[in-house]
């Protein structure tokens, strides 16, 4: 019988993917092991291995399909002995019955990251369909999102199994428009490092604004522009993010940074980025309320400190994590972060490196910024966002000094944090990097 | 009585109760349920259930007077009234013994007693006066029903003024019979004993019969009520029952303010219901109370912790299936069941039981104006229907009130033979939010009177087939 080959889901989360190379064409002979196609998601483009053996008899997705669902049936692969008249009607059928303009993701990915190209093998059918396949709505939800210019994707389901029902509709028309009319300038990579993305606008290039501003390229969304774009745009409209500011002086840091890397035989060479990690995960570990995630039934308090940090990658950023940062010492977490940092920008990190993280981390300090706001990565609780250490007058014992400051701002999801146990672990994390050697604590 | 501490007491064993009591013990609580007269309450013992059961010989009987349009013969056509009585309380015994097996079944502890509130968390039963037990309960259901309203003057005495206990057990057919009220048991009970023969007058205060029904299912129903021989007055009052020994002279005073002597064997009082609020010992707790009905949130919370109420006593429609919908959603609340949705009551059918049948769903097309729908109206007519022609039920109208704007079903409106069966069919395509566009591509079978519901669709968007 001919072998439906189906849209594999390559993490977990993953509920959709687009399609976006084959490298078998229909009549081309496939061992186990050959790549069939390249499936992209928002996260990776990762290539689909085939499992068995046999002639490609079918393409049922073209190439550049965006959307499709996982588990649809993407090709047919027949056997040997079998013909092309072997592909029975059943196959097509499935695959119409499942098109992939039904196929748009109802679950947030969830994390903004991108892995090209590590190979997955799948492609054989699955027997249990992977959830939230399409989404689920009213016949008069969708009519009315329909009408009102909405996508189902942008309205939460309050209906049995999260079916979007009218009054999910009207609460999201009575909510107003997402953001105003503005298209995000392609930037470089470089110039993007941190999670403060201004979210793309639900807009097309044919909008008539775009005739009276200059020319322009148009660079096609690639999975992970999507996800940045919907995760944030998300987490700044329905997180209530609060800030909490604190200059902290650096003097003493880099004292002790300077000793330790040029102790004889450190095989190591600390950052100040290095401090701030293990500084913000020891704060974490004294202020436990401020490790949390806001679910709708509960508060989850983390009981390991996990700190995702923000690495700036061609065309985006992803978040690799430096599990239990709170009890490493600063030369193996330099070393993490180094090894981390380089497999983010080889594009090889591995989905339980970058996904799962308790805090974030994000540092503009070397572009020279003195202080930003970052946009909770959720469902984190909480993010920090570094500015440069840089010399200021400061007022000492009444008189003017000069000093090396940085300004640090935190942003918390109110829900689960409130505003005195952020400013305590604030207090807790000034403490630290001020007077360092608490670090050996 | 061995066990006093429950999950859950239950006070009322009437549709909203046992329902509740049966879900109770289905998400695993110790479930206990107070009645102090018999399990079932009104609708299976004096309302619904024994309602249907007189209507079903009404119209057994109406079809044997008209056994020749259908090429039959039949001849000494009569009736034996206790009989039919009798067969009705076999009906109610039958169904009310079926609920006491599933409450057993399903290990709900039964006490047969008054139930009164003795502040947060406990109810007090007695029997007889005497005390019986002192119950404890985590939650407690007030699931006590509604009683016939008394309006002063109008009061039913059992003798020459019925309220529905004593017009479901008459001794003697009435020659003549005045209804007062010409809601869902009043008319009921009109069209029952005007197909048994007596002379029956209807006098509504309102504008219209049924008055919660649509205008022009309304009129339809009228026109047909009176074709069968029915006096119907609207915006009509009774202002005084003179009782002589065996009649009663009413004095009702018709929409033009002229009186009227009417006088009639017995009378029959169908002017509301109201909650039982009295003597369960509300004044115990912080429950308030609004127009005789306790007063809740959406999910049956009363204002005292704990203590929930449901179905009539908690407020309208009083309806034995919204009762039984407001009691599971309560319980599962109360289980901490995910997904429990408060129960739209825009959505609760209503099916009335004369001949022609009325039900009806959702808003009438006057109510859906007011509302500021622009709404596109369907209608399709029993006559066009082959199914009906061929069961001789040729007179009906099945309605539909779309919204323009978005195709949503507004409302269902239905007058004429069998279609309180057919309701549920628009019932589950509101609840599930369908348009037209879905109704128009369902699949109705033939022969049947459900293509009705297809046409009638259909001719809110100008395509109807068969007409």
């Amino acid at each position: 019988m001919p072998i439906q080959i189906l849209m594999p889901a390559l993490s977990p989360t993953m509920t959709e993917g687009g399609l976006a190379k084959w490298l078998k064409q229909e009549g081309d002979v496939v061992d186990s092991g050959d790549v069939l196609c390249e499936i992209e998601t928002d996260k990776a483009t990762m290539e689909v291995e085939a499992v068995d053996e046999g002639v490609l008899g079918k393409i049922l997705i073209a190439e550049g399909t965006d959307g499709v669902a996982v588990n649809t049936p993407i090709a047919i692969l027949l056997e040997e002995g079998e013909s092309a008249g072997d592909i029975v009607a059943e196959a097509q059928a499935e695959a119409v019955s499942a098109p992939p303009a039904e196929a748009v993701s109802v679950a947030p990915p969830t994390v903004t990251a991108a892995v090209p190209s590590p190979t997955v093998t799948a492609a054989v059918p699955s027997p249990t369909p992977a959830p939230g396949e399409r989404i689920f709505a009213s016949p008069l939800a969708k009519r009315l999102a329909q009408q009102n210019g909405l996508e189902l994707a942008q309205i939460a389901g309050s209906g049995p199994r999260g079916r979007i029902v009218k009054i999910d509709v009207e609460a999201t028309i009575a909510a107003g428009p997402a953001s105003p009319t503005v298209m995000a300038a392609p930037t470089p990579a470089s110039a993007a490092p941190t999670t403060t993305v201004v979210p793309p606008a639900p807009t097309t290039s044919a909008d008539p604004i775009f005739a009276l501003m200059p020319e322009f390229d148009a660079t096609p969304h690639t999975g992970m522009r999507k996800a940045i774009a919907k995760r944030l745009t998300e987490s700044a409209r329905d997180i209530p993010h609060f800030n909490i500011s604190s200059d902290i002086e650096l003097d003493n840091l880099l004292a002790l940074r300077k000793d330790l890397n040029e102790r004889e035989g450190a095989d190591y060479k600390l950052s100040v980025n290095d401090f701030i990690v293990k500084a913000v995960a020891l704060s974490l570990k004294r202020n436990p309320d401020c490790n949390a995630a806001f679910t709708d039934a509960a508060v989850l308090k983390f009981q390991r400190v996990d700190i995702s940090i923000a690495v700036a990658i061609e065309g985006g950023l992803i978040t690799p994590i430096v599990k239990d940062a709170g009890g490493k010492g600063l030369a193996t977490i330099s070393h993490e972060i180094k090894a981390l940092a380089g497999k983010a920008r080889d594009g090889k990190l591995q989905p339980e490196e970058y996904q799962g993280g308790t805090f974030t981390i994000s540092n503009l300090g070397m572009f020279g910024v003195k202080s930003f706001n970052s946009i909770i990565n959720p469902p984190q609780g909480g993010i920090i966002s570094v500015g440069a250490g840089e010399q200021r007058a400061v007022v000492k014992d009444g008189a003017l000094a000069i000093a090396t400051v940085m300004s640090i701002t935190l942003a918390v999801d109110h829900r689960c944090i409130d505003g005195a146990p952020a400013a305590a672990m604030m207090k807790d994390l000034k403490a630290i990097l001020e007077d360092p050697i608490q670090l050996m604590l | 009585m061995a066990e006093t501490n429950f999950d859950v007491v239950i006070i009322g064993a009437g549709p909203g109760g046992y329902v509740t009591a049966i879900r109770a013990a289905q998400l695993g609580m110790k479930t206990c349920v107070v009645e102090k007269q018999h399990v079932g309450g009104i609708c299976l013992n004096w309302g619904c259930i024994p309602t249907k059961a007189l209507l079903r010989s009404a119209e057994i009987y109406n079809y044997m007077k008209h056994a020749g349009d259908y090429g039959l013969s039949n001849s000494n056509i009569g009736f034996d009234l206790q009989k039919v009585v009798d067969r009705s309380r076999g009906v109610a015994k039958q169904l009310s013994g079926g609920v006491s097996h599933l409450l057993k079944k399903n290990k709900v502890t039964v006490v047969d007693g008054d139930a009164k509130l003795n502040g947060p968390g406990k109810v007090s039963v007695t029997k007889g006066g005497k005390s019986l037990a002192e119950l404890t309960g985590k939650h407690i259901i007030v699931a006590t029903g509604a009683r016939p309203r008394a309006l002063p003057g109008l009061e039913a005495d059992g003798k020459l003024v019925w309220s529905y206990f004593d017009a479901l057990v008459p001794n003697t057919m009435p020659k003549s019979l005045l209804v007062i009220g010409s809601g869902a048991i009043g008319i009921e009970f009109a069209s029952f004993f005007n197909t048994m023969g007596a002379e029956v007058t209807v006098v509504e205060v309102m504008n219209q019969v049924m008055p919660v029904e649509d205008e022009e299912i309304s009129k339809l129903a009228r026109k047909q009520l009176e074709k069968h021989g029915m006096k119907i007055m609207t915006s009509a009052k009774v202002t005084k029952l003179d009782k002589a020994a065996n009649s009663v002279t009413c004095t009702v005073e018709d929409e033009k303010g002229k009186t009227h002597q009417i006088t009639v064997d017995r009378v029959i009082s169908a002017v509301g219901v109201v909650g039982n609020i009295e003597g369960i010992g509300l004044e115990t707790t912080k429950i308030k109370t609004d127009r005789g009905c306790i007063v809740t949130d959406e999910f049956s919370c009363t204002d005292e912790p704990g203590i929930y109420a449901i179905g009539d006593v908690a407020g309208p429609p009083m309806l034995a299936h919204k009762a039984e919908h407001e009691g599971v959603i309560c319980i599962e609340k109360i289980a901490g069941l995910a997904n429990v949705h408060p129960m739209d009551k825009g959505h609760i059918p209503g099916c009335t039981y004369c001949h022609p049948q009325v039900a009806s769903v959702g808003l009438t097309e006057t109510r859906a104006k007011e509302q500021g729908y622009h709404v596109k109206i369907g209608r399709f007519p029993f006559m066009g229907n082959g199914k009906a022609i061929a069961l001789g039920e040729a007179e009906g109208l099945i309605k539909t009130v779309f919204d323009a704007k978005t195709g949503q079903l507004l409302g269902a409106h239905m007058v004429g033979h069998e279609v309180t069966e057919l309701i549920q069919g628009y019932v589950v395509a509101m609840g599930l939010e369908t348009t037209e566009e879905e109704l128009m591509h369902t699949v109705f079978p033939h022969p049947t009177l459900s293509e009705m519901m297809h046409e009638s669709v259909l001719d809110a968007y100008g395509r109807v087939i068969h007409m």
